[in-house]
């Protein structure tokens, strides 16, 4: 049942997104950027997480779990280590993805030729 | 021919943007990523690697394949079939970091890549700590 969900959910992100971009003149980078701040509301209502048990891993997928991911380590981190904590966590689980991106695309780019 | 005409005949030749097209293979892409992501981690699971690492594994394949298309050079003509659908998930984030670094290859390591990794997927970035801080600091004040 989580497979179908999983589709289901992570298929009907994309369609919002979509609508939004084809309706509103919007670049890329606006609907990333809106559905990483979506993403942190949903995590601020602990709406995410209650997606998440239902969908499985598939919610990690779409960029709004990156937001969720953020504002969930900050919170995290006040609880840890006071305010300072919401400055030295609020990377940490976020890390694989930035870090992955950037090393992959570093690699990639080393051996490929530029562009015309 | 008049003016009027030629304007008539240009609109009817024009393609027409189909989102209701556009938007089902938004729907059915990002879908299946989903779908994808879900049965890799059962399989993951089944070698004995937790669900949360194997979610990691499976973001850092998405993470790879998208990085290795776009240095081939095919995943833009991808995301012009698939739309919203590759630029979603985590491929999008990796897609902008990876293309970019491809367009000022030419400026060199520091001036080209260096400084111009950050140039799309920077917003993802900022707006997403942004928030989150912002979001903290009315939990903290509202819940304690």
């Amino acid at each position: 049942m989580t497979y179908i969900y999983s589709f289901l959910f992570v298929g009907f992100i994309c369609l919002i997104a979509q609508i939004l971009f084809d309706n509103f003149n919007l670049t890329n980078g606006h609907i990333t950027s809106i559905f990483v701040v979506v993403g942190a509301i949903l995590g601020f209502f602990n709406l995410y997480d209650k997606f998440a048990y239902y969908v499985g891993s598939g919610a990690s997928v779409p960029i709004m779990s990156f937001g969720n991911l953020l504002y969930k380590a900050a919170y995290y981190g006040y609880h840890t280590n006071g305010f300072l904590g919401i400055f030295s966590n609020m990377l940490t689980t976020t890390s694989a993805g930035i870090t992955a991106a950037i090393i992959f695309s570093f690699i990639c780019i080393i051996f490929s030729k530029p562009k015309n | 021919m008049k003016d009027n005409k030629y304007q008539q005949l240009v609109k009817k030749h024009t393609p027409k943007e189909d989102k209701l097209k556009h938007a089902l293979i938004a729907f059915l892409v990002g879908g299946s990523l989903g779908l994808i992501a879900n049965i890799l981690v059962t399989i993951f699971n089944s070698f004995g690697i937790s669900s949360k690492d194997s979610a990691i594994i499976v973001l850092l394949i998405y993470i790879f394949l998208a990085c290795l298309f776009t240095s081939l050079g095919f995943f833009d003509n991808l995301v012009a079939i698939c739309l919203c659908g590759l630029i979603i998930p985590i491929t999008g984030f990796a897609h902008s970091i990876c293309s970019s670094m491809l367009d000022y290859k030419k400026d060199g390591l520091v001036t080209g890549i260096g400084s111009n990794s950050f140039k799309l997927a920077g917003s993802v970035i900022l707006y997403g700590i942004l928030s989150a801080f912002i979001l903290v600091i009315i939990k903290v004040i509202l819940y304690g």
